[in-house]
């Protein structure tokens, strides 16, 4: 029997059949991809060992040997450059999570700003949004670091709250909690009053969704966060003892501290991808009719609850692809924190690394790979969050 | 079917390109005479080493060194084209064929001159790390900089004799890394940091740049030997000696008591054999470097001896009035001290 998806006549070569043919063409073409892989490798291999340029990965087990401004996990000199590559990623990921969670909530406040039945805060929120939106990132990462944090007085003249927190052109160094006596208990306490908010966010639920009658959450549950703490600190003792910074010669020593580097980074970022996100709120709330908006009015709704539970959740649909696309360029822009000496991926990995060991390929590609893995990370949490918030049709 | 002919024209193409890619010996003198110029990978900016002056014209030791290679292969010392380059930037630049060689007060090192494929061609300058602070702070010495500040710049030896110093001295510091030497300079200025470290000379520099360099102070210490030289690629044996001579000649002319004003008439008058080898009156010398009869003729003549243009850019002639001493002749109680042609 003659099958139509066999069209090959009697006789006919391997040749002229076309199945074959696509298939040889397929393998032609995946030998050549996999011949010129290995023909950039080994070209690469070749003239390095010809230029006597030392390659592959052992570098990453000898001791580094610099110093580091700003370490989130414990780093000395004589750390690896293994080590130094965990300090630029956390750097990294620092100025990534803090610049995206503060752009997400300017972000939200202009979007919904701009749409704001109030001129004033209307106006505000365009003007904002269209300074910001039209600044190189650099430039708002060197005017904040130049012209607000350098003028700041020194260590000697800083300025200070209570003796406590200084701050100066040398960042903000504020006082370090260190365990105490009622150390455990107090997280023991704060984990009792998560599970208090958790049971009466369900409870507010369900009495919301069978009689229809809102409960105020936010502030009872803020107030047991708030409460039963405080009351175990009575029975338990305080929680923490707080190491207090203190003028020494230079600087400022002792508690934490936070470097003007940092500062510089995560305010310009935020404020340069908020003016993105600001407007990517704004066209995500208008897509959502006005008729939804007058039929939660007419329902009693207040305007706060509009917002909260009628229209945000549509408008969340339009605004997260958008959105994922905001969150991977603050990411990849946190690596302009170079310019400014921050201590991320780009400067210390790219930059100081690559120059000490002279491995240039070794680092690029190491550093290429997280940029890439941050990315894909950030991507696929958001593809997540829109399919889990995505319209269900029944 | 086309799309598929297309490809494989433009790997076969890649491929050849790939291939002609490769150094040899003898390449990089042929490629500099081909192209009519000198590709020089000097600093980004340092009084003294390598800075453009108000009309864009690059000075300095640095500079000079690369004019004293085109003068010696060309006859020309004005054949050079320069690529300013940060500390990061530098070796990638000449190891990737960027630049034919790298002038840019850079410290030789074992690791350096071995795992980087580089060759350093000898000692332009004899440097060691230096402390800048200002002088509110009242500190005398480097041993007095417990907990403090100190801005560097990235990709240096100093970075990590910085910490080495430190350390062996059981102090804490706090280090603060930028690109380039204007930006650590402008950051003690604005009192980001305490103290700027990096070679003695280029403390020296960057203090006549600063608004107020009467405020700040060079610590005595110095923490580090800084042998700062040119380096060309590893594997082109040809054009490493043209480098290494070249440097070679400055220091042989000044010991010789040559000049760029009495150069031309000692060719043709001298009665000195040591003169005449070096001058190329005697002999091939030149020849063997593959380089024209009159090579150091060209040198001093449009360049100078190397005393001079220590004087001139450094030295007594210059802003920054350093004194010559490592960087004195080997007879007159440093350490520079040059082969002799023969």
């Amino acid at each position: 029997m003659r099958t139509i998806d066999n069209p090959r006549p009697a006789g006919g070569s391997l040749l002229t059949d076309p199945r074959a043919r696509a298939w040889l063409f397929q393998i032609l073409a995946v030998i050549t991809v996999v011949a010129f892989g290995w023909y950039l490798f080994h070209n690469t291999q070749t003239n390095l060992a010809h230029r006597g340029i030392t390659s592959g990965f052992g570098f990453l087990e000898n001791a580094a040997g610099f110093g580091i401004s700003q370490h989130l996990i414990d780093y000395s000199e004589s750390d690896t450059y293994g080590r130094v590559f965990w300090v630029g990623l956390l750097n990294t990921l620092l100025v990534s999570v803090i610049g995206i969670f503060l752009a997400t909530v300017m972000g939200f406040i202009l979007g919904v700003g701009r749409l704001s039945s109030n001129w004033l805060i209307r106006q505000l929120a365009t003007l904002y949004i269209e300074i910001f939106r039209n600044i190189p990132p650099l430039l708002l990462i060197f005017f904040v670091y130049f012209a607000v944090i350098s003028p700041l007085p020194g260590p000697r003249n800083s300025l200070s709250l209570w003796d406590a927190v200084f701050v100066n052109n040398r960042g903000v160094q504020m006082p370090a909690p260190s365990a105490a006596d009622g150390f455990w208990s107090f997280w023991l306490a704060l984990l009792v009053a998560l599970v208090a908010v958790v049971l009466l966010n369900r409870w507010a639920r369900a009495r919301r969704h069978a009689t229809g009658q809102m409960f105020p959450v936010f502030w009872t549950s803020l107030g047991l966060f708030l409460a039963i703490p405080w009351l175990m600190t009575f029975i338990a003792g305080v929680p923490f003892t707080w190491e207090v910074p203190e003028l020494q010669r230079f600087n400022i020593r002792g508690g934490w501290v936070v470097i003007p580097e940092l500062v510089s980074i995560v305010v310009a970022l935020s404020v340069y991808t908020a003016a993105f996100i600001g407007e990517t709120v704004r066209s995500g709330i208008q897509s959502v009719s006005y008729g939804q908006t007058e039929a939660a009015a007419s329902l009693g709704l207040r305007p706060g609850q509009v917002l909260r539970l009628v229209i945000v959740p549509q408008a969340l649909r339009v605004i997260v692809p958008p959105l994922t696309s905001q969150y991977l360029n603050l990411a990849k822009n946190s690596s302009l924190a170079a310019a400014i000496g921050y201590p991320d991926m780009v400067s210390l990995f790219a930059g100081t690394v690559l120059n000490q060991t002279g491995q240039a390929i070794e680092t690029m590609a190491i550093t290429m790979s997280v940029y890439l893995a941050i990315s894909i990370s950030i991507s696929l949490l958001m593809n997540w969050y829109n399919k889990r918030i995505a319209l269900i049709e029944r | 079917m086309i799309r598929v002919k297309s490809t494989l024209a433009a790997l076969g193409a890649a491929s050849l390109l790939g291939i002609s890619g490769l150094a040899q010996a003898g390449a990089t003198l042929d490629a500099v005479q081909k192209k009519g110029f000198v590709q020089c990978g000097i600093s980004d900016g340092l009084p003294g080493f390598s800075y453009a002056d108000a009309k864009g014209q690059y000075l300095g030791i640095d500079v000079d060194v690369c004019r004293a290679v085109a003068a010696a292969v060309f006859g020309d010392a004005s054949k050079v084209k320069y690529s300013p380059l940060t500390a990061k930037e530098r070796f990638t630049a000449l190891q990737s064929g960027e630049v034919d060689m790298l002038s840019r007060n850079t410290t030789w090192t074992s690791s350096r001159d071995a795992a980087m494929g580089l060759n350093f061609t000898g000692v332009t300058y004899y440097d060691g790390q230096g402390f800048l602070v200002n002088k509110e702070l009242g500190v005398k010495s480097a041993k007095e900089l417990d907990g403090a500040t100190v801005c560097i710049q990235a990709g240096t030896t100093t970075e990590l004799n910085l910490s080495d110093y430190f350390r062996a001295n059981n102090l804490k510091y706090t280090p603060i890394t930028y690109d380039t030497s204007d930006e650590s300079a402008k950051s003690l200025e604005s009192g980001r940091c305490d103290v700027l470290t990096s070679d003695q000379s280029q403390l020296y520099a960057q203090r006549i740049k600063l608004a107020k360099p009467d405020d700040y102070v060079v610590l005595p210490e110095v923490i580090s030997k800084e042998p700062l030289g040119p380096a060309v690629r590893q594997g082109d044996e040809e054009w490493f000696d043209i480098v290494r001579w070249t440097l070679f000649a400055m220091l042989n002319a000044e010991e010789l008591g040559i000049t760029s004003a009495n150069v031309e008439e000692k060719a043709k008058s001298t009665k000195n054999p040591d003169v005449a080898r070096l001058l190329g009156v005697e002999g091939e010398y030149g020849k063997d470097l593959k380089l024209p009869k009159d090579w150091a003729v060209q040198i001093v003549k449009q360049v100078g001896n190397y005393g001079e243009i220590f004087d001139r850019n450094v030295g007594a002639g210059s802003e920054l009035k350093i004194e010559r001493g490592l960087n004195a002749l080997w007879n007159n109680g440093g350490v520079q001290y040059a082969p002799p042609v023969r």
